[in-house]
């Protein structure tokens, strides 16, 4: 059996798939999270089953990526039940997709999610009626305490066995006549199978939806039997045929709500409103954001410089150790030397910046701060030929630039996304963070590594500036964006979402440094490393680096987390100050944070923007980095 | 009498009368639950001729000045 998860952005599929399949699908506070389906194998009641996350989807026309992968699987007559999803506290807007998903005649549950929120604004549902009227079991639920769930699951049992498909509502009269017509001279002459059925497929036509007006393109019959009926319906609504469609959902969903809820008591008196009143004000919202990330910067290198000194300590008298137990120049200690430093990267340097990082930042993205951010930047994205949406992929960038390359998929515009896109992978991710905050924040100061990011900031606006003159013809249509209301973060779901990303790191990133560290020691032993560090000579040459950090620029484009872990083991020593000097690790880090994405990130991207925009990718963070890296030489070799 | 979304000062309310564009620009709003004969409050206004936040049957939704100019208004007392 297939079920399947279906309902509005941010409504709370995830939080619902997350309470099923244990926690495997990100969830945050704004739409579009899931950008992908995510699929699990899960027992209930006795029966096996599949259990897909879908992203969340306004309508059945699709818009952005996302949505298109929702529709996809809605439509590939695959589904056995869906679950619609809907935010209870939004109920007439959600409606309108759970119409449309009736118009689909499969097995179907109604669960009202966040009925605390709904009953917050003073909105009471008659859950019994709405059952009755749509025909299908509804079920209150609160996904963020699994309140609900078991008998969400019975119903959904239920459903599958006497196929409850629900009551596909009607339209008015005029309006039904003509689907009708067209329904079935379609079924007379439709030749090929479809997943879906006649009376969907007639909706769909008359509503001008681009999809199956393409499908039907071959056939130049139906193509103009559908202009044929579309033309009756503006002529008799005085409004383009999609409009009269919409329009009668929207008008067939107000009227459902009417009918199901009542008004008890007037909204709460909501803080969250005056809270939002600063966070978006036109100027303390700025001083606000500012703030935040101020914060959050010298909350992480707090934490983090307060851990990595006593470690490293620690096993650098270990690493020292080493020597008198297996003697000088020995192949053994080459290799424990190795393995006891990619160790060490990992618990001294890594995580001790990571996990609050990413605590951090789940933090922000649980409360719902991110689309405040959208809101606030967006007259400065569009200064660089984008628009505010496109700061939720970049700030994720922070993270990680895998996830952050598919959150693009929010974006409407190919050429957003395309743009975007390459924009995160010049965002330092969560490994490059790590390395600008041991190395130059560590070494030198933690305003140097203030201006790393203040550097980087600009330098990503001036490539969207140049990218954007490059593809100029996105649509300046602008920013549609839902703002959620705040939640007050889950503490278990905020640190499950972050101890699923810290062992991310721990069971894929972690091996892969101690392997190339202890590979790296035995390239030393056997003198291999040589080669390599002359083959990327000109590069330092030209940048003033050690010729030794070559290789770890290579082994940095597997994980950004190797170019400092390694650079220990390159150099020799943890006391990087003793061989490299400050405008060196200056030049390495700026360098490092700009060039070439790591593979991860680079099979992202082919898959999303294709091989060319992948390689483009590759071109333009090369470039940049030389560029930039070489600057910082010659300039701080002059001030300093 | 008419006006466009953009000119509409904060915590006015007014109801949707048109929306004037292509059917992409259409589905989109109608997605996020605005439609002709629709009442929406105006929440705020972004600094810089920034975005326009709006209520919409209880949900809040930002929208570029560019689309708010295209969205045919009548302002409500």
């Amino acid at each position: 059996m297939r079920i399947v998860l279906a309902g509005q952005p941010n409504c709370g599929k995830s939080t619902l798939y997350n309470s099923i399949a244990g926690y495997k699908a990100i969830t945050s506070n704004f739409p579009g999270t899931t950008v992908k389906f995510t699929e699990t194998r899960t027992h209930i009641l006795g029966y096996t089953c599949n259990c897909i996350d879908l992203p969340g989807t306004y309508s059945l026309t699709a818009g952005d990526a996302a949505e298109l992968e929702a529709r996809r699987y809605l439509l590939s007559g695959e589904v056995d039940v869906i679950i619609n999803v809907v935010d209870s506290s939004l109920l007439i807007r959600s409606l309108e997709l759970t119409l449309q998903l009736l118009e689909l005649e499969v097995p179907m549950v109604l669960c009202l999610n966040m009925m605390d929120e709904a009953q917050r604004k003073g909105i009471q549902i008659d859950i019994q009626k709405l059952s009755n009227l749509l025909g299908i079991p509804v079920i209150p639920a609160i996904a963020t305490t699994g309140k609900g769930l078991r008998e969400l699951f019975m119903e959904v049992l239920r459903v599958w066995e006497k196929k409850i498909k629900g009551k596909t509502q009607k339209f008015s009269k005029d309006i039904e006549e003509i689907i009708d017509q067209f329904t079935s001279q379609l079924k007379s002459e439709w030749l090929i199978e479809e997943k879906v059925t006649f009376r969907f497929l007639a909706i769909k036509l008359l509503e001008n939806d681009q999809f199956f007006i393409n499908e039907i393109k071959q056939s130049g019959d139906h193509l103009s039997q559908a202009k044929l009926f579309q033309e009756r319906l503006e002529q008799i609504h005085g409004v383009p045929s999609d409009e009269v469609i919409s329009s009668e959902r929207h008008a067939l969903a107000m009227k459902l709500f009417e009918q199901v809820s009542t008004v008890i008591h007037p909204p709460k008196k909501d803080i969250r409103i005056a809270i939002d009143h600063w966070v978006m004000h036109k100027f303390f919202g700025y001083l606000i954001l500012a703030a935040i990330f101020y914060g959050f910067f010298n909350f992480i290198f707090g934490i983090g410089g307060y851990i990595e000194e006593p470690l490293m300590e620690l096993f650098n008298q270990w690493i020292g150790g080493l020597e008198e137990v297996f003697g000088k120049g020995s192949l053994a200690l080459f290799l424990s030397k190795g393995v006891l430093q990619g160790i060490a990267g990992g618990i001294a340097i890594v995580l001790p910046y990571l996990v609050p990082f990413l605590i951090g930042l789940s933090i922000l993205e649980d409360i719902g701060y991110l689309p405040r951010v959208a809101f606030l930047m967006d007259v400065f994205m569009h200064r660089i030929g984008l628009h505010g949406k496109s700061i939720i992929p970049l700030i994720l960038g922070y993270g990680c630039s895998v996830p952050a390359v598919m959150a693009t998929r929010i974006l409407e515009f190919p050429q957003h996304r395309f743009i975007v896109s390459i924009l995160t992978t010049m965002i330092p991710c969560a490994a490059r963070i790590t390395i600008i905050f041991a190395l130059v924040a560590f070494f030198i100061s933690p305003n140097a590594a203030l201006a790393v990011f203040a550097l980087n900031i600009l330098v990503v606006a001036v490539s969207g500036k140049i990218l954007s003159t490059f593809y100029p013809e996105a649509s300046n249509l602008g920013l549609i964006l839902e703002i959620p209301a705040y939640q007050f973060p889950v503490l278990r779901n905020t640190l499950k979402k972050s101890w699923y990303r810290i062992r991310e790191f721990i069971v894929i990133a972690w091996p892969i440094l101690i392997v190339g560290s202890a590979l790296l020691a035995l390239m030393e032993y056997g003198g291999v490393e040589k080669y390599i560090d002359w083959f990327i000579s000109p590069l330092t040459h030209l940048l003033g680096l050690p010729v030794s950090v070559g290789t770890t620029l290579i082994f940095g484009l597997l994980r950004k987390e190797l170019s400092m872990i390694m650079l220990t083991q390159a150099l020799g020593t943890t006391q990087v100050l003793t061989v490299m000097t400050k405008t060196q690790i200056m030049v390495f880090t700026i360098f490092v944070t700009f060039y070439i994405p790591c593979l991860a990130t680079i099979a992202a991207l082919w898959r999303e923007i294709g091989k060319k925009g992948a390689l483009l990718a590759i071109l333009f963070t090369l470039s940049v980095a030389i560029i930039l890296a070489l600057f910082t030489h010659i300039f701080l070799g002059i001030i300093l | 009498m008419p006006t466009t979304l953009d000119q509409i000062y904060e915590n006015r309310k007014a109801k949707v009368i048109d929306v004037q564009g292509g059917q992409g620009i259409r589905q989109r709003l109608s997605q996020m639950g605005i439609h002709p004969g629709d009442t929406i409050t105006i929440l705020r206004c972004g600094a810089l001729r920034g975005p326009i936040l709006i209520e919409v049957h209880g949900s809040q939704v930002a929208l570029g000045r560019g689309i708010a100019s295209r969205i045919i208004m009548e302002e409500l007392e």
